[in-house]
């Protein structure tokens, strides 16, 4: 029991934090959220998986991808593919020229089921391609990254351009994918109606535990030996590789993982929300996962759920009213928070909580405890002056 | 392939291959500004489709200025217009490093998301100011019109213009970086920022205008961008991907890579896009690209440096 309250909860503090964000999504939002705004939060939370999945690989590891959004999307496609088959039985498509295939595929004049779509008829394959397909897929390109050190800004270039591939891909190739649209009119799961306000507020519930257990994931990999070494890796790579450690492999692993957790978001993703396209697997949507994390604070697994549900209300209550006020203000914030707020939200708590008497025993919840050194490294960098290597050429 | 005797052929090459020289002549604008932001500091700066974007609407803003006030100068304004566009992107690009890259030296990822930030601003700004829609400039007469080498072979002679410009672009980058006093200064810096500082070099001084010749050069691109297409607020950042591509594919610190790499790029994928679709030109291109650089991650050309 103690095991699991150190490693899975992070002592004392992190258990709190814990304790108050679950309280949060499963006690205060259904109780006081209508069924559409509930909806909507579960939405957000599906994306709150891939800021997490950032502070592992980001946060902690140091290696910056611009493409989770892929791996969210594989999720969410293997999700869509099972349910879009289950939608499209011979029965309901009958006025199609081939019953029983998806209709995007009809109207594309295809006349059988792709190969690759024939396996997600079963439920056991999707959640496990679910799982499987992201963390093969990341094997690969970390294994091709990172054994040969690329790193820092070419990797995160490089997963740039593997979310354009497959967005270009997903876009390009109609027939077999529902193209810009996506694969949309999801109806069941397994017989189940998914559309009902009941079934969103079971998926709702079963969301917000899903989160919660990769939270506790996460931080039990972050409490571990492993947690250790990436943050030493992160600080002095070569230090951790001259000391016998084969570096490349903690990251393989890391970005695995992380592609893991974004996945299982994209695949609630698409349950929750009904739908599945391509505007969620590009750059935008990747990188504004990546700001998700950096504005609910990089280092902290907790901090990035309110990161995620701050930006997401902000966008939609923006967008609502002025929308062309919004860039200005995503823009801003991205700025802002670079260059202001590195640790960002739980950044800011550390820092100001300590002083209000009441919320002293809340303090450095957001964070790990034994890696408290780390936000303070980051902030004593951005506070050195940047030129500090070239004050000799000040003459 | 077959419907086509081997006259058509290799017409269909000629042109095709044309349409690809302006894409390339576009692209190493782009990534001649680009490698030298991200070859010489090691900034990533995502906005530097919105510099070309801004040197287009200079253009744009430009051309339409002259036709109200000037008409009889129509023909020349163009010259005029990528003077401009070097100044106004050159300037906010100088103005950007002083308000933003420099306090971000440190921390390259970070200058990747604050740049986002940037371009996200700026691509709002030109929607508010100049509208959603697509706009280009009255280009000059002696810009229309193409030219015909055999009869069945087209060639604009705006593309032919792009390409001259591009050819002098890079000729002057390439004096400027390789055969002056600064550009010595530059790439002393580039190898060692301390040492350099130590012998007297202004740093930061160099660093702030090299971020602006880069933006400047972007600026250019834009210009010669509205030549052979129209410009929307998202023009910009339709290229960013491609370019990055070019400049890591060519090596970063190599301005002969980055050509290489660039006319290999718009080839492959313009002359593709005549055989499959657009769309998977684009994907085979990059997925070739990217297969290279996990075989050869320096790029093709690169000095070797130990890290």
């Amino acid at each position: 029991m103690n095991f699991v309250y150190e490693r899975f909860l992070g002592g004392k503090n992190g258990a709190l934090a814990i304790a108050i964000l679950a309280i949060l999504i499963l006690v205060i939002f259904p109780l006081f959220l209508d069924a559409f705004r509930l909806n909507l939060v579960g939405k957000y939370l599906t994306f709150a998986f891939a800021a997490v999945s950032l502070v592992l690989l980001w946060g902690y590891g140091g290696i910056l991808s611009l493409g989770q959004g892929v791996f969210f999307g594989l999720g969410g496609y293997a999700m869509a593919m099972f349910l879009k088959l289950e939608a499209s039985d011979p029965e309901s498509t009958k006025i199609q020229t081939t019953p029983g295939i998806p209709d995007f595929m009809d109207w594309n004049q295809l006349y059988e089921l792709p190969w690759f779509w024939i396996p997600f008829e079963s439920f056991t394959f999707t959640l496990l391609a679910i799982i499987l397909v992201p963390s093969i897929f990341a094997f690969i390109i970390g294994y091709s990254m990172f054994k040969r050190r690329v790193g820092g800004v070419y990797f995160a270039i490089i997963t740039q351009v593997i979310a354009v591939i497959l967005t270009v891909l997903i876009v390009g190739q109609q027939g077999y994918t529902g193209g810009i649209n996506g694969i949309t009119d999801l109806k069941t799961l397994n017989g189940w109606d998914i559309r009902t306000d009941s079934a969103k507020l079971a998926l709702y519930f079963i969301n917000a535990l899903l989160l919660l257990g990769v939270i506790m994931l996460s931080k039990f990999i972050l409490t571990s030996k492993f947690g250790q070494l990436l943050l030493a890796m992160k600080d002095k790579e070569d230090r951790v590789r001259f000391s016998g450690y084969d570096v490349s492999n903690f990251k393989i692993f890391v970005f695995c993982v992380s592609a893991v957790i974004a996945a299982i978001g994209g695949a609630m993703f698409t349950l929750q929300v009904g739908f599945m396209s391509p505007s969620f697997v590009g750059i935008v949507p990747s990188i504004e996962m990546v700001i998700f994390a950096a504005v609910g604070g990089r280092m902290s697994l907790i901090g990035v759920v309110y990161g995620t549900l701050l930006v997401n209300f902000g966008k939609t209550g923006f967008s609502e009213t002025f929308p062309e006020l919004w860039l200005f203000l995503m823009g801003g914030l991205f700025i802002a928070v670079v260059m202001f707020f590195p640790n960002g939200l739980a950044g800011i708590w550390n820092k100001y909580a300590p002083k209000v008497p009441f919320l002293r025993p809340l303090v450095n919840s957001s964070t790990n405890a034994e890696t408290k050194s780390a936000p303070a490294k980051i902030e004593s960098e951005s506070t050195i002056e940047p030129e500090s290597t070239t004050e000799g050429a000040k003459s | 392939m077959g419907d086509f005797s081997l006259q058509e052929l290799t017409s269909i090459l000629a042109m095709q291959g044309f349409v690809g020289i302006s894409l390339f002549s576009v692209l190493l604008l782009m990534a001649l500004g680009l490698a030298i932001i991200f070859g010489q500091m090691g900034v990533i700066n995502m906005a530097h489709g919105e510099f070309m974007a801004m040197g287009a609407y200079t253009t744009y803003l430009l051309s339409v200025m002259t036709q109200t006030y000037f008409p009889e100068l129509m023909n020349y304004y163009f010259l005029i217009a990528i003077v401009a566009s070097f100044i106004v992107a050159g300037s906010f690009g100088y103005l950007t490093e002083y308000v933003l890259i420099r306090h971000l030296y440190k921390r390259p990822l970070d200058t990747l998301l604050a740049t986002w930030g940037l371009s996200l601003i700026m691509q709002q700004s030109f929607r508010s100011f100049f509208g959603a829609r697509e706009v280009s400039p009255t280009l000059p007469d002696w810009l229309m019109g193409s030219w015909m080498p055999t009869d069945s072979i087209f060639i604009p002679i705006n593309g032919m213009f792009v390409l001259g410009l591009t050819g002098f672009v890079t000729l002057g980058v390439f004096l400027l970086m390789y055969r002056s006093a600064w550009g010595l200064n530059v790439r002393a810096t580039t190898q060692n920022r301390v040492m350099s500082g130590a012998v007297g070099i202004n740093t930061k001084r160099v660093d702030r205008l090299t971020f602006a010749l880069g933006c400047g050069i972007a600026g250019i691109a834009g210009a010669a961008f509205t030549t052979i297409a129209s410009t929307g607020p998202t023009s910009g950042s339709l290229y960013i991907v491609d370019t990055f591509m070019v400049v890591v594919f060519g090596g970063a610190a190599s301005l002969f890579g980055t050509i290489a790499s660039a006319f290999t790029i718009a080839q492959a994928q313009s002359i593709l896009e005549f055989f499959i679709s657009s769309s998977m030109a684009k994907v085979l291109t990059l997925l070739t690209l990217i297969i290279i650089l996990m075989i050869r991650p320096e790029g093709l050309f690169s000095s070797k440096v130990r890290k």
